[in-house]
């Protein structure tokens, strides 16, 4: 499992630093597809297959949007590059530096790979404990639709009050000229 | 905004029913196999924006569009709100009420099927919105 996973999130980091240096919109965001596909194999591979399809499916529309809006709109990247950004690379550098010390000494105190801190899953997920309360099938359905409704009801209302703004934003009566 | 190639048009006509069927589908089984709600609504968004897409459409039509999808996104919302709310009758927010039936059944595990259901509303009409507004529509408005 871990050889398999390493090479790919090698591949998305690498994806990920080639969309930012790309100078074209259009090939960074395809670039940016890397990442996500990438994301959604390491689900596969990680034996979760709920999360898989939710991220390929997004992934997808969310790279049709990016690329429809980037075709209206420019493809050129605006942003300055070059001399007098010396300061804002060396601070860059001083960030990393300080955020994989910081990593490695919280890194050496979580349990191993697989092995979750949390143990409230437990009582839902045990064998003789599973089908009685829900009679559900699909063990992730149950944990978000019934045992965890309020998680749901917070995440579609984060998504509700996303389209508010979206809409709000690019509305077209009560503007001003 | 303009369509296609008549390539891609034809291919689109005979896909983008199948891409529908199958949102459906994954909203429906979503208590007995993987997916749900939120996949198999963003499938249905996908339907929709791939016959935008490869159709064109006049902008007097996705205005009324975009109203529709953002009032399904609202229905579904509260569609959830309101089931989770039932609940109290029973006792607590979000307490299952309807019988949960043969496990691996289409009919089973109470009110998940519901909650997958209004959640896969919610997600295909914001999702739609969103694309429409962004993509489809002038975002200056009139100028």
């Amino acid at each position: 499992m871990i050889i398999v996973l390493c090479p790919l999130i090698v591949l998305m980091i690498l994806g990920g630093v080639v969309a930012l240096e790309a100078t074209s919109l259009l090939s960074s965001v395809v670039l940016l597809g890397i990442v996500g596909f990438g994301l959604s194999a390491a689900f596969l591979i990680l034996q979760a297959p709920d999360l898989a399809i939710v991220q390929i499916v997004v992934e997808t529309l969310s790279l049709i949007i990016f690329i429809a809006v980037i075709l209206k709109t420019t493809s050129k990247d605006t942003s300055t590059r070059g001399r007098g950004r010396t300061p804002h690379y060396v601070m860059a550098a001083a960030f990393a530096l300080i955020f994989v010390l910081a990593a490695s000494w919280a890194l050496a105190s979580i349990p191993p790979f697989g092995m979750p801190s949390l143990r409230m899953a437990e009582a839902y997920l045990s064998p003789n404990s599973l089908l009685q309360p829900t009679g559900a099938a699909n063990l992730v359905a149950a944990v978000i639709l019934d045992f965890r409704g309020y998680d749901t009801l917070g995440e579609a209302t984060v998504l509700f009050t996303a389209v508010m703004g979206v809409l709000a934003v690019l509305r077209k009566t009560g503007r001003k000229p | 905004m303009r369509g296609m190639t008549p390539i891609v048009k034809t291919v689109t006509r005979g896909m983008a029913g199948m891409i529908f069927l199958y949102g459906i589908y994954i909203v429906l089984h979503g208590h007995l196999t993987p997916g749900g709600g939120f996949a198999g609504g963003v499938m249905v968004a996908a339907a929709f924006v791939l016959v935008f897409l490869a159709k064109g459409s006049p902008e007097a039509v996705s205005e009324a569009k975009k109203e529709r999808s953002s009032m399904a996104e609202s229905l579904g919302i509260l569609t959830f709100w309101v089931l989770a709310m039932i609940g109290l009758i029973g006792g607590t927010f979000f307490y299952n009420f309807l019988t949960k039936g043969k496990p691996f059944r289409l009919l089973s595990a109470g009110f998940i099927p519901l909650n997958n259901i209004a959640i896969g509303i919610e997600v295909a009409g914001a999702l739609f919105a969103i694309f429409i507004t962004l993509a489809v529509l002038k975002a200056g408005g009139k100028k």
